[in-house]
């Protein structure tokens, strides 16, 4: 173990397991800024694995941190990718300002739904989320909506205009891939600084005992509420991305698959720590990827054989199984 | 009998509760005033804990009112009455596990004399383990750690549910030695519920004993404990030794 030395693997620790801002929180940045040089012909597929990211961060938030079992998620991803795919139609086609209007509509949508939501607990909690999400996704294939939501064809036809005014979105997507690991940092910066301030150790503590929390003078559903909110507005980022991204929203960036992808993405990678959300959507998307490329029509049976795995050998997740060997090495936190 | 004088900090007027289908206290009255301690006593399931969680807010509510501080807060909101001052201590002790010492105090800190330091002065065993985790704790360690949360809230009235319960004797008189230290220093009003019948009378001015559910006495703390005979049909001890 000359290379690592006790205080690196304290940091790695820390990392993994306390929830500060560190030197060791721009790693997975920095691996993914030199991906670019290295590995450029994975430039979408690396794509696709950060606005994973950004979806499972924002799940990780509100699921892992808050305790809210959220099986709808998709609902905050969906209208984030529907108002990003219809402010560049019919407004304008700067990107920034896109995803800041998808994250308001995400942020009203956790408005409207939380209070609802999150007076319950536990399985009402799971089967509410799923029904707003799937209402949602029959609403956007109505008939009414169908000029608004382009139906089962999808919303296309728009375009984003360079990033900054200056980087244009090019057939490689170079620009493509800094811009969404633009806006993963930000989304990781924004997870990270909620768990850390006051109101995310409220937030924790409601996950331990919400009773005690309530018993401390927290009121609980407000904060949830907000929570919810915050969640959403990350989560419609990430849809939003992936519109622009892609240049179109589907019908299926509201269907189910998308909240059980992020969950498998999660309990992959560990909720509760963030960077089970950053290894989790990682190995989930480069697995599913690779699998599909070996065999593309039983991939999902190497999916499954993972997550069956994780389940029973690091029921923390991959992070969380890094963190107790960590621990196991006695190396004991200061 | 010394009735200490002051303004009522809390009082509970024909008050019936219970839970969904049950009801625990019936016709429950009671005064407590500013900076009085006071012992609830009884034997098991008479009602004790069920008092205690009806001040918080946390029980079904049929009849009667609470005050606290000169307000009625009969159908606030449990954080609210918190707020406005009403520690409470469960037996459970309810420690975050997933939080540190130091962030357990930091989420139930508000603005007022007890200041997290001051907790740590308190209980310096806390502060050696300020940044252990809730489930690294032991019992007593959790127990200060609850009773240190409950302070900087800044209560003006402190509940506490068995406090001393499955805990070895040094614990027991360092929390005794917090408790006389908070006494003088602070103006906090405490109700207690205690199993150990003599401690609690010994640690309190007033005493209330509850039986299924109802006040069967109230007076002064050392009356009773000068009471052999009474004290032991009322809560049920053991002859005295």
């Amino acid at each position: 173990m000359a290379v690592l030395d006790r205080d690196t693997i304290n940091a790695v620790r820390e990392g993994f397991t306390r929830h500060r801002l560190s030197w060791i929180d721009t790693l997975p940045f920095l691996f993914a800024a030199l991906m670019y040089f290295f590995a450029a012909r994975y430039l979408p597929l690396g794509t696709q694995v950060m606005i994973q990211v950004a979806f499972a961060l924002s799940l990780d938030l509100a699921l892992g941190y808050g305790g809210i079992d959220s099986l709808g998620h998709v609902a905050f991803f969906g209208m984030g990718a529907y108002a990003a795919g219809l402010y560049a139609l019919y407004v304008s086609s700067e990107p920034l300002s896109g995803l800041a209007v998808a994250a308001c509509i995400g942020a009203l949508t956790g408005l409207v739904t939380g209070p609802l939501v999150l007076r319950a607990r536990g399985l009402t909690v799971v089967m509410l989320t799923l029904a707003i999400a799937t209402m949602l996704h029959e609403l956007a294939n109505t008939s009414a909506m169908k000029p608004i939501t382009g139906g089962a064809d999808g919303l296309f036809g728009f375009k984003i205009a360079p990033v900054f005014g200056m980087f244009s979105f090019d057939l490689y997507g170079r620009t493509a891939y800094w811009y969404s690991l633009g806006v993963v940092a930000f989304v990781f910066i924004i997870c990270k600084l909620v768990v850390n301030s006051p109101f995310g150790l409220a937030v924790r503590g409601m996950r331990d005992n919400p009773v005690r929390m309530r018993m401390l003078g927290v009121n609980v559903t407000a904060r949830l509420v907000t929570l919810y909110c915050v969640s959403g507005a990350l989560a419609a980022m990430a849809g939003g991305l992936s519109a622009q991204v892609t240049k179109l929203v589907g019908l299926d960036s509201l269907a189910f698959l998308v909240s059980g992808n992020a969950l498998v993405m999660l309990i992959l990678g560990g909720a509760g720590r963030l960077y089970g959300a950053i290894v989790g959507a990682t190995v989930f998307v480069a697995l599913s990827d690779r699998a599909a490329a070996i065999d593309p029509f039983n991939w999902l049976f190497a999916v499954g054989g993972v997550l069956i795995l994780a389940v029973r050998f690091a029921p923390q997740g991959i992070v969380g199984l890094i963190a107790d060997w960590s621990q196991r090495l006695g190396w004991v936190r200061r | 009998m010394v009735e200490l004088l002051g303004a009522e900090i809390l009082g509970l007027d024909g008050v019936t509760a219970g839970y969904r289908d049950t009801v625990v206290l019936e016709q429950v009255s009671a005064s407590v005033g500013a900076n009085e301690a006071w012992a609830v006593l009884g034997r098991n399931g008479v009602g004790k804990t069920t008092l205690l969680m009806t001040i918080m807010g946390l029980t079904v509510l049929r009849e009667g009112r609470i005050r606290f501080d000169g307000g009625d807060i009969t159908n606030m909101d449990t954080h609210r009455r918190v707020q406005a001052g009403i520690g409470y201590v469960s037996q459970e002790r309810e420690i975050f596990p997933s939080l540190t010492v130091d962030e357990n105090l930091r989420v139930a800190t508000q603005p007022g004399e007890w200041t997290r330091e001051r907790a740590y002065d308190l209980f310096p065993r806390l502060a050696e383990r300020r940044r252990n985790y809730g489930n690294q704790l032991s019992g007593g360690e959790q127990q200060m750690l609850a009773v240190g949360r409950a302070l900087v809230g800044n209560p003006k009235l402190l509940l506490l549910d068995e406090p001393f319960e499955g805990l070895a004797p040094v614990i027991i008189d360092t929390l005794i030695g917090a408790f006389a230290r908070l006494r003088r220093e602070s103006a906090i009003a405490t109700v207690l519920v205690e199993q150990q019948v003599e401690l609690a009378l010994e640690l309190t001015q007033q005493a209330l004993v509850l039986d299924k559910g109802q006040i069967v006495w109230r007076g002064a703390s050392a009356d009773l404990a000068a009471d052999r005979d009474n004290l032991a049909m009322l809560v049920g001890l053991q002859e005295a030794r």
